[in-house]
């Protein structure tokens, strides 16, 4: 099968500074692939540019069988049109470090949002399923409740039901448990190894080893801008190849025990 | 202050001494001197005929005046405001020819005093004496006569109006602006297009912020509009002024349009106070994620 994800070579800059140095990256259809690395590494702006939030300025970036942004057209890529890059989006469900929900709407009103404004369902059909979303976070009685009523893993949880609710063909989670305090991070997690269980493809850049040696099919190091190395989980952690990737994980997994 | 007495070792009762603030009585009667002799002297100048201002206060030319400034206020202001939104949402286009018109709109109608652009609209016939709307290169359209369309009334809703705009345009792209930048990631991460994310995400909560100072538009338009009476827009302060040019009781009048004007401003502080405790609490709450603007109107409000 064709892998979801396929970046060759990806380049990225905001203005001068180089951020993505030629990032080569493959997820495969149902895999989850985790990301580690440190802090400016261009781990989210990786993300971004997979759905297309950030423009790849060079290599290839293969997403869902399409080239981000472009489509080949008699023997020419012409750039996608914003109308392009929105039925792109809504095949990638993506959740953040900081929730981002939307701050005037319920829980339920931010699961149904996007069903009724994008895909245009009838409301109380979008309410319905946004419903069942809901349940299947664990927060259906928190459905009338706005982002502030609720505890970050909460948001946290509403914003993955949000993403859910648009059938996405692939997740991606942007450290979606670093702004939690240590013991909402659990709720989080759980329903992200529920969702890993029904074989939804996703990317998760995270500083969980833990979840990711448990639930991960690949582990990814990037520093600078490009991939050090890769490969399964339990291995990585275990024989790192590369000198930067041990003193990474070492620092990662004593931060851990301290905290916990 | 403490009045209780308090107890002593042995239990008896030592009083508080109360201190003067003589400074603070002071002022105070200086103050209600001033004032009082203020009035005073109004209230029994011969040469003011109180007589006259209870005559006129519900004169018929006065009355009809009140509401012409009222559909004046209310069409002015929303005029301004609709335009000042699509003003504001121009000038954060990033299309650089919109977003630069924009701003020198907001430029030319904040730089021109308010009463130069009355009477720039009232006078418009000199400039074109018919105004056509038609199909460019055909035959198809309407014409009028610009000296009919242009009456004072009309002059003082396009003069104030867009006058507004300019101002409020200003104070609805800080409202946008303050939405936290991390929802319209979301709204984009979910397959919305930017003016769908606009209608969607952004104006809903930013129209809260902007809701509670639109009272304050309204309450100043509301004297605004005594402007008009340069280019005779039939409105209170016009009526007032043709009563006192014929009968030359200018203060008397002007004290009748001031009582108005007073009540007029009562009632729409009331109102918007109550606009205010429905929106202004949540507005705060609702942009959060710490843009400046929100972290601005959080410390506004504590
Ligand atoms: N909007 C922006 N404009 C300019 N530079 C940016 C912008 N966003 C990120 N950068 C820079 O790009 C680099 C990579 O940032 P990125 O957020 O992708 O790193 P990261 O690996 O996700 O780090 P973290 O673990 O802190 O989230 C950093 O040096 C950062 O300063
Ligand atoms: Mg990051």
């Amino acid at each position: 099968m064709s892998p979801v994800v396929h970046a060759t070579g990806v380049r990225m800059s905001y203005g001068d500074t180089q951020v993505l140095n030629g990032v080569d990256f493959a997820v495969a259809p149902g895999e989850v692939s985790c990301v580690i690395g440190p802090s400016g590494s261009g781990k989210s702006t990786f993300l971004r540019c997979v759905n297309g939030l950030e423009p790849v300025l060079g290599g290839s970036l293969r997403v869902l069988g399409e080239e981000v942004g472009y489509s080949l057209r008699e023997g020419r890529y012409r750039p996608w049109s914003p109308k392009e890059f929105a039925s792109f989006r809504r095949r990638i469900g993506m959740v953040f470090q900081r929730f981002n929900l939307f701050a005037h709407q319920s829980a339920l009103e931010n699961v149904a949002c996007a069903p009724v404004h994008v895909l245009g369902l009838p409301a109380e059909q979008a309410r319905r399923t946004a419903m069942d979303h809901l349940e299947r976070v664990g927060l259906a009685e928190h459905a009338h409740k706005r982002p502030h009523q609720l505890s970050g893993g909460q948001q946290q949880r509403v914003a993955i039901a949000r993403a859910l609710a648009m059938s996405p063909e692939l997740m991606l989670f942007d450290e979606p448990t670093s702004a939690l305090d240590p013991e909402l991070v659990d709720e989080v997690l759980e329903v992200m190894r529920g969702l890993a269980a029904d074989g939804m493809t996703m990317v998760v850049v995270t500083h969980e080893i833990a979840f990711a040696r448990e639930v991960g099919d690949r582990l990814t190091f990037f520093a600078d801008g490009v991939v050090v190395e890769s490969g399964p989980p339990a291995e990585l952690v275990a024989n790192p190849g590369h000198e930067r990737t041990r003193a990474f994980l070492s620092s990662v997994l004593s931060q851990r025990e301290k905290a916990g | 202050m403490r009045t209780e007495p308090f107890t002593g070792p042995s239990g008896e009762r030592i009083p508080v001494v109360r201190t003067r603030r003589w400074g603070r009585l002071a002022a105070a009667a200086v103050a209600i001197l001033v004032v009082g002799w203020l009035v005073y002297v109004m209230v029994v100048n011969p040469r003011l005929h109180w007589d006259k201002v209870a005559e006129y206060l519900f004169h018929d030319r006065i009355l009809d005046g009140i509401w012409v400034t009222i559909e004046i206020s209310v069409l002015a202001t929303v005029l301004g405001l609709l335009l000042g939104v699509g003003m504001a949402i121009l000038r954060l286009s990033h299309n650089p020819v919109l977003s630069g018109l924009a701003t020198l709109y907001i430029w030319f109608f904040r730089g021109t005093p308010v009463l130069v652009q009355l009477i720039f609209w009232y006078n418009l016939a000199f400039l074109f004496p018919e105004l056509v709307l038609k199909i460019p290169f055909t035959m198809i359209g309407v014409k009028w006569d610009t000296n009919e369309v242009m009456t004072g009334f009309t002059a003082a809703m396009l003069g104030l109006g867009l006058n507004l705009a300019a101002y409020f345009a200003e104070t609805v792209r800080a409202g946008i602006q303050a939405v936290d930048k991390g929802q319209t990631e979301a709204a984009y991460a979910l397959g919305m297009t930017p003016a769908k994310r606009m209608r969607v995400i952004v104006l809903p909560q930013a129209l809260r912020i902007i809701i509670p100072p639109t009272g304050n538009e309204f309450i100043s338009m509301l004297k605004t509009t005594s402007l008009v009476y340069v280019v005779a827009g039939h409105d209170l302060m016009t009526n007032a002024s043709q009563i006192y040019k014929a009968n030359n009781l200018i203060m008397e009048l002007l004290i009748v349009a001031s009582l108005w004007y007073m009540l007029m401003t009562a009632i729409a502080t009331f109102l918007q106070s109550r606009l205010e405790r429905r929106f202004g609490s949540d507005a705060v709450r609702l942009v959060r994620g710490g843009g400046r603007g929100a972290r601005l109107l959080s410390k506004a409000a504590a």
